[in-house]
């Protein structure tokens, strides 16, 4: 089995968001990178399925250089490989077009990808990815089971659940209860050193999104307090004062 | 010309979400220019598909076909865009639900198309084509211009109103072929929690945190929300302990909502948390801790013992309903 996982290298969840240079570039000072939790999820998953069933595992980034520690790390977890493609990654669509040029012609089983990115929450590259390469895509699975050929998952859908299958080769995202992330130990931080990180220029792509300018959300007035002896009229303020219900 | 809107059902039935991407196509259709035209797919009757006319479908294309019943990301996309192509559709509207989210991308790479998820504006076309959508889960919004010809816009659910215009019923049955060989994932098993209100369509919510101590108490979260018509939600950490599925866990690793009331029990409001609900239109945190973080972000706050303000709290929901 080939598996190609991608991972986005997205700021660290408690990071204070802000901008600069006119509220139009997200401000890095200081903020860490992590690989995206969900993309955590679904290396780890792909590692569980290759000691099953023997093959290989590639990760693969959009970006710049400085995401490298991001890559090395997904090495030191147990991916075999490493690919990035050297490019700031601009939006959902290019990031996906810049993974089917390079997956187009490599003969990988199965592509996994987060839900979402936690930075621009987008949840998009998987859908696009798989189109571009012709291939079915299963969003938002929670358990995956390989079964020669075919692929048994379940996944979320809207009020509930499915139970489904697909013969690889496929792609598909990873939801939070697929399984447990994998923390790198000493022997894989060192092995990370050695293992290849293949750098790849971008090819050129008709880029149909770009951010001009982004808000934060305007502050809250203050809280207003209510006694709690007397709790229960806060029913009659969010009825009559703050008219939600 | 024409603005072309995914009219996603649930088991034959619009839900809210969908009636609202409707209404939001009737009006990025009187901005753009061109008709507003829904797409059905599946069994859906007659009286449902009035009500896209009902709230600005001008017209409707409807693959009525029991093989189309259960959601099927490549079938869909593939009809969708077909559709696109002969409407002569410049701007593709869906809600972002699971299945929104799952067949945007693939019509939008089928139709070299830009795409934007988690919008919650209508477009500006005073400079380019622009909208504002939810980036860092709720920590801030950015505004995004989209430069291609066909545009896919996917809208997050309770964002925008649904307007009655109360439009002629026109149905047009689709004309596109579907065959097995199309459906390369197969659907074994659908269960769906019946009765529940989907988490990311609420419109309020009642949610609770390690506060609440154990699963057996969530009796008091559940009350509270049967009486108020309200969703259930949870912390990370409840939903990691197994007190409550996963499907319950909102913030930045979790679902990010945003229905008009989130009540926040026994939960301290960290960054995380906070990201995927800050959102919401009013916020009520109770907690005992006067210090805790969630009531700076809230609207209106409780100090006070969840185990004696939910009573209370409870009786006076049952009593004005
Ligand atoms: C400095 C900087 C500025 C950026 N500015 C923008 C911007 O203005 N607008 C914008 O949309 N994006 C921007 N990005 C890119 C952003 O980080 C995402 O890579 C990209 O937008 C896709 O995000 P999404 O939320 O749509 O992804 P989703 O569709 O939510 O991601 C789903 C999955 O796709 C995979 N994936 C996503 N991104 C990558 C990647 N880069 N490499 C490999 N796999 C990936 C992961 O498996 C992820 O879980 C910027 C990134 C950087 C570093
Ligand atoms: C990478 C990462 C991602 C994360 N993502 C998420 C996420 O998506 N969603 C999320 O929720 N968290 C997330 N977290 C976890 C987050 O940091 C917090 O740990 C978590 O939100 C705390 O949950 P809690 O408020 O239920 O519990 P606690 O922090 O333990 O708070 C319990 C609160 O209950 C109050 N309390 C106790 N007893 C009572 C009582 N009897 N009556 C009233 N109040 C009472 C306490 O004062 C306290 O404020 C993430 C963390 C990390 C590191």
């Amino acid at each position: 089995m080939k598996i190609l996982v991608c991972i986005s290298n997205v700021p660290d969840t408690t990071t204070k968001v802000s901008f600069t240079e006119n509220n139009s570039k997200f401000n890095t000072q200081g903020v860490q990178f992590i690989i995206n939790p969900y993309d955590e999820l679904a290396l780890t998953k792909a590692l569980e399925i290759t000691e099953k069933v023997g093959g290989t595992v590639t990760a693969i980034n959009v970006g710049l250089a400085e995401t490298e520690p991001s890559i090395r790390k997904a090495l030191a977890i147990g991916a075999n490989d490493a690919v990035r493609i050297n490019a700031e990654p601009a939006d959902a669509y290019f990031v996906a077009e810049q993974i089917a040029n390079y997956a187009g012609s490599l003969g990988f089983d199965l592509i996994l990808t987060g839900r979402e990115s936690i930075d621009y929450n987008g949840g998009m590259v998987s859908g696009i990815l798989a189109s571009l390469l012709n291939l079915p895509s299963v969003n938002v699975i929670t358990s995956i089971e390989v079964d020669g050929n075919t692929a048994i998952m379940e996944r979320d859908i809207d009020g509930g659940k499915e139970k489904l299958s697909c013969n690889f080769p496929f792609v598909a995202s990873a939801q939070k209860e697929l399984t447990e992330p994998r923390i790198p130990n000493m022997r894989g931080i060192m092995a990370a050193r050695t293992k290849p990180l293949q750098v790849i220029e971008a090819q050129s792509s008709a880029i149909g999104s770009s951010t001009q300018s982004f808000e934060l959300p305007a502050p809250k007035g203050a809280c207003k307090m209510i006694d709690a002896s007397n709790a229960g009229d806060l029913i009659r303020i969010l009825n009559e004062e703050a008219k939600v219900i | 010309m024409s603005v072309l809107v995914f009219a996603e059902n649930s088991d034959g039935i619009f839900k809210k979400s969908t009636l609202e991407a409707i209404s939001y196509a009737k009006e990025v259709a009187k901005i753009t220019g061109g008709n507003c035209t829904a797409i059905s797919i599946g069994n859906v009757n007659q009286e449902q598909l009035s009500l896209l006319a009902k709230n600005g479908a001008e017209k409707i294309i409807s693959f009525n076909h029991d093989s189309v019943n259960n959601f099927n990301a490549e079938v869909f996309s593939k009809i969708i865009s077909e559709t696109a192509k002969s409407e002569n559709s410049k701007t593709i509207v869906f809600s972002n639900t699971y299945s929104g989210k799952s067949v945007a991308p693939r019509t939008a790479a089928s139709l070299k198309a830009a795409i934007v998820s988690g919008v919650i504006s209508y477009p500006d076309l005073s400079n380019g084509f622009t909208v504002k959508r939810t980036v860092f889960s709720g920590k801030a919004f950015a505004n995004v211009n989209m430069s291609s010809e066909i545009k896919v816009i996917s809208i997050t659910p309770n964002s925008f109103v649904i307007n009655e215009t109360n439009d002629a019923l026109n149905i047009i049955p689709a004309s596109n072929q579907v065959d097995a060989n199309d459906f390369k994932t197969k659907s074994i098993e659908v269960s769906k929690a019946s009765g529940k209100i989907a988490l990311t369509e609420a419109e309020l919510v009642i949610s609770g945190g390690r506060g609440l101590k154990g699963p057996e108490n969530w009796h008091l979260v559940e009350d509270l929300a049967n009486a108020l018509g309200a969703a259930t939600a949870c912390s990370k950490p409840v939903s990691d302990m197994h007190w409550r599925p996963h499907s319950e866990h909102v913030g930045q690793t979790g679902i990010t909502i945003k229905p008009n009331l989130y009540i926040a029990i026994g939960i301290s409001g960290a960054i995380q948390h906070l990201a995927g609900v800050s959102s919401s239109k009013v916020i009520v945190a109770i907690n005992k801790d006067p210090e805790a973080p969630f009531f700076k972000a809230a609207d209106y706050g409780i100090v006070g013992d969840a185990f004696d303000v939910l009573p209370a709290i409870i009786n006076a929901a049952k009593n004005r309903a």
